[in-house]
């Protein structure tokens, strides 16, 4: 069933990407700024999980940026969704690093917070609160902080916190999922332990995923294809499909031909590094 | 187990019950020795009371003259109260808008904290002009005086948002009115309600101070008059008065701040 799904929406969204970048430029701080990228060329299909990696400072922020329409490009288009990006685009969820949690509100009310902005839910939010709040509650339970929903964020460890913050980027049902280093700043096994809660929200929504990484291993686990990119002015310089069959174990990262894949992507970084 | 388990609690209790908490004491101890030493000291350089009267003798004074200083410390605390009053409401207002956008609290910003050099006892002849001598030139130099740490606190808060809490809320489409309504005002709040306690001891300097000069009445006339009769025992009542109008007020601004924004003081709070 799942499959049937996936497989689905992969094949129609070979026919018109949800997320297309095409030539562009994008400098900050007026014409004798810095050029954040060049020449950027970047499709995402519907469903597709795509990895962005690359030596540091080589546009990959700017890249979240300029998909969720923070920023317009000088030069170039964004289309997500099938029109040309002018002004932040509501159909995404965005996380960060950092899980900015809002400390006077309740775990709950926090993830609740984007139905207060995106306008096709606080219309309704009113109400139907119960009917929002038993999918907060859903999503809670999904990424495994059932009963914590009352619980104010800095009652929480950084894990739970970011686990909260993904249910915060969830709950509007986007349809394109942002994550920029969402787990930098976690120990190692808690972070492998998000790598499964985000490969299952993955497997279990139809929801398009571009996670921004330094960490190459994760990219490789999580992906559907890794995308390389060069060292400031950022452009993408390989794509490469990540051939390991999904539902994926831990157990993989472990593996020759995953660790193969990995070092080939370092060498290519250190490559770019280098030209820099 | 259990018959071994429950006596020891009950041995154990009642000592705490004999032990004192010097921590919680220590307010009372500390102010009880301030006054023992000013009585001491006092008594053996035997300086005379028109220059420095023994506490004794200033609640001697309160004792004697109890009707002028209840009167006056009610005037007082009434001037300061409504100029505080005034001062919350415009500072929360115009620091609100100062730290709305970027231009606005650069524009701003100098001339705020130029009107803030300005010694305010400098404004009062200005303000018996306009307003004749009394309780309104009181009332505006407490306001005049304490709006400013309230301004800057607010503004403070609402320039210091996360950008990642900002960028998360445009993506969806947040206006500048959603996030300030859902992040930046109960952000700064704790920035407020900590700017309460430092604006609540400011305007009493400024209802004292324009009182002092221009006044018929409040405790800053009642001390400049007993000072020009060498009443001296008055003039340290009226200041003992003071200090507790200003503790009692700090105190009340102290409750409010924890009550309203417990969350600020997460530390304490986590169990």
């Amino acid at each position: 069933m799942v499959r049937t799904d996936l497989f689905f929406f992969r094949s129609t969204g070979m026919a018109s990407p949800l997320v297309s970048i095409e030539n562009v430029d994008m400098r900050y701080g007026g014409p004798d700024g810095t050029l954040a990228v060049s020449g950027l060329n970047l499709r995402i299909n519907r469903g597709e999980f795509v990895a962005v990696v690359g030596p540091s400072g080589c546009g990959k922020s700017t890249l979240m940026k300029l998909t969720t329409g923070l920023h317009i490009p000088q030069t170039g288009a964004v289309i997500v969704a099938n029109s040309q990006v002018t002004k932040p685009v509501s159909i995404v969820g965005m996380a960060f690093q950092n899980p900015t949690m809002l400390p006077w509100r309740t775990t709950l009310e926090n993830i609740l917070l984007p139905l207060e902005i995106v306008e096709k839910h606080w219309h309704r939010l009113r109400s139907h609160k119960a009917e929002y709040v038993a999918k907060a509650e859903k999503l809670l339970e999904t990424v495994g902080l059932k009963g914590f929903g009352d619980k104010f964020p800095w009652q929480l460890s950084g894990g739970m916190q970011q686990r909260a913050n993904l249910c915060r980027a969830l709950i509007h049902e986007p349809e394109l999922l942002m994550l920029d280093e969402p787990f930098g700043a976690l120990d190692a096994f808690t972070r492998e332990e998000l790598w499964c809660v985000i490969r299952d929200l993955h497997a279990s929504q139809d929801v398009t995923i571009v996670l921004v990484t330094h960490d190459l291993r994760e990219s490789v686990f999580l992906a559907d294809k890794v995308v390389v990119m060069s060292a400031r002015p950022g452009r993408v310089i390989a794509e490469h499909e990540v051939p390991f069959a999904r539902p994926r174990q831990l157990e993989l990262l472990y593996e020759p031909a995953f660790n193969e894949m990995v070092q080939r992507l370092h060498g290519e970084i250190a490559t770019a590094r280098a030209a820099a | 187990m259990t018959t071994i388990e429950t006596p020891a609690p009950v041995a154990a209790a009642p000592r705490p019950a004999f032990k004192l908490n010097w921590v919680r004491l220590a307010p009372v101890l500390y102010t009880v020795g301030l006054f023992v030493i000013w009585e001491i000291g006092v008594r053996i350089s035997g300086l005379p009371h028109t220059i420095l009267p023994t506490p004794t003798r200033v609640f001697e004074a309160i004792l004697q003259y109890w009707s002028p200083i209840w009167k006056n410390s009610v005037q007082t605390l009434y001037t300061t109260v409504l100029g505080f009053i005034i001062a919350v409401v415009a500072g929360l207002g115009i620091g609100l808008f100062i730290g709305w956008s970027k231009t606005i609290y650069a524009g701003l910003y100098p001339i705020m904290v130029g009107f803030n050099a300005i010694p305010k006892v400098a404004l009062v002849p200005i303000l018996v002009i306009w307003f004749g001598i009394g309780t309104v030139p009181a009332v505006l130099t407490a306001f005049l005086i304490s709006f400013f740490p309230i301004v800057v606190n607010v503004a403070t808060g609402l320039a210091t948002i996360e950008p990642e809490t900002e960028d998360v809320l445009r993506a969806l489409g947040a206006k500048k009115m959603d996030i300030m309504l859902k992040v930046g005002i109960p952000r700064s709040m704790p920035y407020f309600f900590g700017s309460l306690k430092v604006a609540i001891t400011l305007a009493f300097v400024g209802s004292v101070v324009s009182e002092t000069v221009a006044s018929n009445s409040g405790l800053g006339n009642m001390m400049a008059s007993a000072q020009s009769n060498f009443n001296v025992p008055l003039v340290f009542a009226g200041l003992l008065m003071l200090a507790i109008e200003g503790i009692a007020m700090y105190a009340l601004m102290a409750w409010v701040e924890k009550r309203m924004t417990g969350w600020a003081h997460r530390s304490t709070m986590a169990n």
